[in-house]
């Protein structure tokens, strides 16, 4: 199957995928601004009030999105919205399963699809409870973006490889979002392992904040995940966010098209 | 011993699921531990050793089995059923707790974990915790929402005298559920050489089940005893119902008598009508939180809302997926009781019987306090007195208007 993930992964340098959540902030103004400054392709975080998997500034942009009074219906206004201002770029949403579910599988398919959106990644699905939403998506054309840790055994592997499209996204450290980075070493090997089970592209996240980190595993994967950092800057400046994502997305994109 | 065709008891599947509820919601982090745990529990289970052990810590440490009572002047009182209690509270620590605690960490040793964490609401499960954990010599860490930390004061000192380190969370509403995060974050971080005892049976596939086995001493023991006292089966048992392994303890062994009825009691808080409840099935709908699917306190968006209890054990916005189950099965009937009705039943067991229960079991006793006039004298029913009250005598004078 063809979609603007793979397109977007085909061509012949690194990816740069930047994460924020959605309804933290001017959303169509944030996104503008890290497409605008390089970014390749876009995750937008569903705020879910109980996000286990994140750290302090996920959950902080979890908790001011739903303050904000975000629901699955203005994400999605966000995703369609993006999607008319850019035709070709890649959309994910990321999230947690209950806000996902709530309304049935099928319904969240129907309308992430009609959004526009190429991939969801869902943290608290995982193979075992496929079931749960990825028959539903793939009905729909949208890539189930499964996640591959250091805790990703080789006999587990295949099992998480099958049924993931789009693109894998190696979770570089056993932890939560925002915390520390991984020896660059583990990445490539743990990149190169798993690049022997699949032709999926394969994107590295979690902790990875400055250009130069994202410059380093650029040389070994096909993409690089931003999120906490941007996050930050959507906590930190607020209304005048987009101006202070362009600069970090600008050097981040500089640092992983250039990498090799 | 052979379990009849349309068994209530064989739940849940290889999966670990209960019908639709259950299963293993985890990241991908988790997951590797999560079936390696569940390996090692079947392991255990067929290990006589395993069990040999935990009973002689049961009989010896908990003081089990603890007491089957008879309740005279609250039977008088009530004017219908007679009231029976199995006496969970006078277990070391003050609870059910400690039943499944001795069983994960015993669990958690087998595994070579050198790191034990929780998170607790009440406090109860939390001093549980730090007392396995100071007896077996393993450092522990419990969360615990900052609310809770403030309602239950006594049982903070506690774990941190049993040499705990009790770390206050504050996210979210800073309580029960956001404890439990922290405690799903901490253990997604320190995989290696973490154990995460969870307090409840929920949680992800294996912990729902294992929980309710180590807990179904409490219903193997009252079914035994009630046999040997009465020469019969009780006809009803109540339960109050947090995450839910009290009440699962109790039934569990029972579940494929027919002639016992089973009513499990969920927190109204302030009444069902309003936001200000924690009864997950009665009040909720189907969701998946902490590994599991099941009934959830949810808005149409599928947010966790906050549920309100005066007890802060109940005060938990989901419930065990075996429940949820139960409840979509017929077996097990389910009700809720007010601030109010716990209050009143709380103090009733006191004066009438001389026991001062906590607010999670003060919800059974309400629940049969409606119940027993409707039934006739020579009928039998059976409630968990899951906890002492010691706890909350801080809530209950404040309630009361009483300054300590
Ligand atoms: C005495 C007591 N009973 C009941 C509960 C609720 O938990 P469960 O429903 O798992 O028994 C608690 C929880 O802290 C408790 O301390």
């Amino acid at each position: 199957m063809t979609n603007r993930l793979t397109t977007t992964f085909a061509q012949p340098r690194p990816s740069l995928v930047c994460f924020i959540t959605a309804g933290d902030g001017d959303t169509a103004a944030n996104l503008d601004a890290l497409v605008e400054a390089g970014a390749d392709v876009i995750e937008l975080g569903m705020p879910f009030t109980d996000p286990m998997a994140d750290g302090p500034a996920i959950q902080s942009a979890n908790l001011r999105s739903l303050g904000a009074g975000t629901t699955t219906a203005d994400v999605l206004r966000y995703a369609t919205e993006f999607r008319a201002r850019h035709p070709q770029v890649p959309l994910v949403l990321m999230g947690y399963a209950n806000p996902m579910v709530r309304r049935g599988p099928e319904w969240f398919a129907e309308a992430a699809a009609l959004a526009g959106v190429d991939g969801v990644i869902c943290v608290d699905i995982p193979p075992e409870e496929d079931d749960a939403l990825g028959p539903a998506l793939r009905a729909k054309g949208i890539a189930p973006i499964r996640l591959a840790t250091p805790t990703t055994d080789a006999a587990r592997l295949p099992q998480v490889l099958a049924g993931s499209e789009g693109f894998l996204y190696y979770v570089s450290v056993a932890g939560i979002t925002g915390k520390q980075q991984a020896q660059i070493a583990s990445i490539e090997a743990n990149v190169a392992r798993i690049k022997q089970s699949t032709d999926l592209p394969v994107a590295v996240g979690f902790g990875v904040r400055t250009p130069e980190q994202a410059a380093d595993i650029a040389k070994v994967a096909d993409g690089v995940v931003v999120g906490s950092a941007l996050v930050e800057i959507c906590g930190a400046y607020g209304a005048e966010a987009p101006q202070h994502l362009k600069t970090l997305t600008a050097a981040l994109a500089e640092a992983v098209h250039n990498a090799r | 011993m052979n379990t009849p065709l349309n068994s209530f008891r064989t739940q849940p599947d290889e999966r670990g699921h209960f019908g639709q509820f259950g299963g293993r919601y985890v990241a991908e982090t988790l997951m590797p531990l999560v079936l390696d745990l569940e390996r090692e529990y079947r392991k255990a289970q067929s290990d006589p050793a395993f069990q040999a052990e935990f009973d002689d810590l049961l009989e010896h440490y908990v003081g089990r089995p603890s007491p089957l009572y008879f309740a005279p002047r609250l039977t008088e009182e009530l004017g219908g059923a007679q009231v029976w209690f199995k006496r969970d509270e006078l277990n070391h620590t003050g609870a059910h707790k400690i039943n499944n605690c001795i069983g994960q960490i015993l669990l958690a040793i087998r595994m070579g974990k050198t790191r034990i964490i929780a998170e607790t609401g009440a406090g109860q499960h939390g001093v549980a915790t730090a007392t396995v954990c100071a007896r077996f010599g393993l450092p522990c860490v419990i969360y615990m929402g900052a609310e809770d930390v403030k309602r239950q004061s006594p049982n903070v000192f506690r774990m941190k005298l049993l040499g705990a380190e009790v770390v206050p969370v504050t996210s979210g509403g800073a309580t029960l559920k956001d404890a439990m995060n922290e405690g799903l974050r901490d253990w997604v971080a320190n995989v290696h050489d973490t154990f995460y005892i969870i307090g409840t049976a929920a949680g992800p596939h294996p912990y729902p089940e294992m929980v309710r086995n180590f807990q179904s001493v409490i219903g193997k023991e009252a079914r035994a005893q009630m046999l040997a006292r009465t020469g019969r089966l009780p006809d009803l048992l109540v339960a109050a119902i947090g995450g839910g392994s009290n009440a699962l303890g109790l039934f569990h062994p029972f579940l494929d008598d027919p002639s016992v009825k089973m009513l499990g009691v969920e927190a109204a808080g302030h009444g069902l009508d309003g936001d200000e409840h924690a009864a997950s099935l009665l009040g909720g709908s189907p969701g998946v939180l902490h590994g599991n699917r099941t009934y959830l306190l949810q808005d149409e968006d599928g947010q966790i809302t906050e549920g309100h209890s005066i007890s802060a054990g109940l005060d938990y916005p989901g419930i065990g997926p075996e429940h949820a189950w139960l409840k979509e099965s017929g077996r097990v009937d389910y009700s809720a009781v007010t601030d109010e009705e716990a209050l009143d039943a709380f103090q009733l067991l006191c004066r009438t019987e001389g026991i001062i229960p906590a607010l999670e079991p003060s919800h059974a006793i309400a629940a049969v306090k409606k119940v027993a006039p409707t039934m006739p004298k020579d009928s039998i029913i059976l409630a968990n007195l899951c906890g002492r009250g010691d706890k909350d005598i801080f809530t209950v004078a404040e309630r009361l208007g009483v300054e300590l």
